[in-house]
């Protein structure tokens, strides 16, 4: 990623407006929703044990958007499925609504980067299934799926198989599948990953007017920062080996978010920062790289510059 | 432009995968014509039509070209009458036109015995007893490969037995299938379930381990538990493999069944084949086995195209079949 060249001082990303903190403000005055204490993961046993998460705490309020970034190998994903109940935590607790999370459940909807919508199912049968195995009928698991469709303009498709539509209108079908059994949160471990850089765009904007109109709050797992920054109200930044909470940022770009805020200057001083702190820790190995580069020996003749 | 015939995992023009399909069947029977009509490519042996003065010689005799060459060679040195023949090949190699009338006689011949059974009625045998070795087979090789494949304790507890067992030879078994089961088509059921069964446990399982996981876990967060994690992940999104594996499993008891037919009384189109090689009727023999090989391919035409409707969203099906 380029270093950001700041003409003028962009100001500190802790400098918030009064708009902007009274937001907060209300965030905050609403109940925790999701509470993580002293989460630990470690992976292999005896002398090839690693840590890949380390006392991670923090606490997530209803409707709240969370970020959570980090450099590769910070244990991200590790998280995600943690607190979906898809792996065991060594030790620590996470409590949703105060009671302790033991597995998988329905209070809990995932996105996956992959899409893993179901490929015998057509996209209207793919978000009746949550609704269906947890105990609701035929007619009104259709009716609900047809409703959740149209949310995110995908009526048309409701009889056509996921391998019949494009990167995006999965994802969408993802999310509304896991909307449908109305989660209190919702995990998305880099959902929009594997998606080009317009589709992105439209797809965060996409997930921003889902989440005004709907009771969930979400847990947004990237290694994009403008991603992280345009989305979340807060984002947690972790470090790598072992995985560590570095910083809780609170974003100061007021809402609603537009693409022009990009180059507003608490989205740039916000990015600054996440770039300090991901970088900083990264430095060591990022070295190495660099070394190795400059080692690669010139095989083009010596008059012929590219730069 | 030129046509590259030769290009790595690419796909090629219908035309061009019709022209090559038939040649892998248009190929070998041109073969198969060369050496039948073609009198100067092998044929061996020469069909007496004359036997002149050569005494032991009768017409339609077959004997070797060098030794009919010898008496012809005996014969003019004693100014006798010559035998007449012309170049034929050996009995068990007839051409195609005797096999392909024999495809047709074969059905509109009545049984030699009274006892014995018309060509159709020894296919319909031998097609039942095809069917109810892979039902029985599939009974039990579905659900327990299925069940290997999903859960551990499963696999852990059948297939190294399994693994062991499918090395044991089915026919091996014939003899003590007859003291179980009688004579008639219970030990020849038998056979065919042996000789399928392992191989259906263990491929099954297989193909369930590579259900893509990303999928069962998107039910869990999805709430999905337990059985119903099975009935309503697991086995749909294993069930277009699942179906291509029947079909080679399938095939797979196709080749038992000769064997199994042997067992005991034997029966079936094994009875028909070894009676008419008993008289020397080759092209029927021919045509027998050649019958097997049509009725095969026509069922797994048939259930591959049902295939395609029945999983219409199934990539690989589209692509293969």
């Amino acid at each position: 990623m380029n270093q950001i060249v700041t003409p003028v001082s962009l100001g500190s990303y802790r400098d918030q407006t009064a708009e902007v903190r009274a937001r907060f403000d209300r965030l905050k005055a609403r109940e925790v929703i999701l509470d993580v204490r002293n989460l630990c993961k470690l992976f292999g046993s005896g002398k090839k044990t690693t840590t890949a998460l380390n006392d991670i705490n923090f606490r997530t309020h209803r409707r709240e958007f969370l970020c959570v970034v980090g450099p590769s190998g910070c244990g991200k994903s590790t998280l995600a499925r943690i607190l979906a109940g898809l792996e065991e935590q060594t030790s620590g607790e996470v409590l949703l609504t105060g009671k302790p999370v033991t597995g998988p459940g329905s209070d809990r909807g995932m996105v996956f980067q992959g899409y893993t919508l179901f490929p015998w199912l057509t996209v209207k049968k793919n978000v009746m299934f949550g609704l269906e195995v947890n105990g609701r009928g035929r007619h009104e698991s259709e009716q609900q799926a047809l409703q959740w469709l149209q949310l995110v303009g995908l009526e048309k498709f409701a009889d056509a198989y996921p391998h019949q539509l494009s990167g995006g209108m999965k994802q969408r079908v993802a999310i509304v599948r896991a909307l449908a059994i109305q989660p209190r949160i919702l995990l998305m471990d880099e959902p929009f990953g594997a998606l080009d850089a317009q589709t992105r765009c439209r797809m965060q904007a996409h997930l921003l007017e889902i989440w005004r109109k709907i009771d969930v709050t979400i847990v947004f797992i990237t290694h994009d920062l403008e991603e992280a920054i345009f989305l979340a109200d807060r984002i947690l930044v972790l470090c790598a080996h072992p995985g560590e909470v570095q910083e809780l940022i609170e974003v100061p770009v007021p809402r609603p978010r537009s693409a022009a805020q990009f180059i507003s200057p608490t989205f740039l001083a916000t990015k600054a920062r996440l770039e300090e702190l991901i970088h900083s820790k990264a430095h060591d190995e990022d070295d190495e790289e660099a070394e190795t580069y400059s080692m690669v020996t010139r095989l083009t003749q010596v008059a012929d510059n590219v730069e | 432009m030129k046509t590259r015939w030769l290009q790595v995992l690419k796909p090629i023009a219908p035309r061009t995968q019709l022209v090559f399909g038939s040649m892998s069947f248009v190929l070998p029977i041109l073969l198969w014509c060369l050496v039948s009509y073609v009198p100067f490519v092998w044929h061996p042996q020469i069909l007496i039509t004359q036997p002149g003065s050569v005494e032991y010689l009768e017409p339609g005799m077959r004997m070797n070209r060098q030794a009919f060459e010898d008496e012809v060679a005996d014969a003019g040195n004693d100014d006798k009458a010559l035998p007449e023949g012309y170049p034929a090949n050996p009995i068990y190699l007839p051409a195609p036109h005797e096999v392909a009338m024999a495809l047709y006689t074969a059905f509109t011949t009545p049984p030699v015995s009274q006892d014995g059974q018309w060509l159709h009625q020894s296919l319909w045998h031998s097609i039942q007893i095809i069917f109810w070795g892979f039902v029985i087979s599939s009974a039990i090789g579905v659900p327990l490969g299925v069940l290997c494949g999903t859960f551990g304790i499963f696999s852990r507890l059948n297939e190294p037995f399994i693994e062991f067992f499918r090395y044991l030879p089915a026919p091996a078994f014939g003899a003590l299938a007859v003291a179980i089961l009688g004579i008639y088509d219970g030990p020849k059921i038998t056979i065919i379930v042996i000789g399928t069964l392992f191989q259906q446990v263990l491929i099954i399982a297989n193909t369930t381990r590579k259900l893509d996981v990303a999928l069962v876990e998107a039910a869990l967060t999805l709430g999905t538990r337990n059985a119903k994690l099975l009935t309503r992940v697991v086995i749909p999104g294993i069930l277009p493999d699942l179906y291509r594996d029947q079909r080679i499993l399938l095939g797979w008891a196709w080749t038992y069944l000769i064997v199994a037919e042997l067992i005991g009384t034997t029966s079936g189109i094994t009875w028909f084949i070894t009676l008419q090689a008993r008289y020397q009727h080759f092209a029927n023999v021919y045509a027998a086995i050649m019958m097997i090989g049509i009725i095969g391919l026509g069922i797994d035409m048939v259930l591959a195209l049902l295939g395609r409707w029945l999983f219409p969203w199934d990539r690989s099906l589209a692509k293969t079949a």
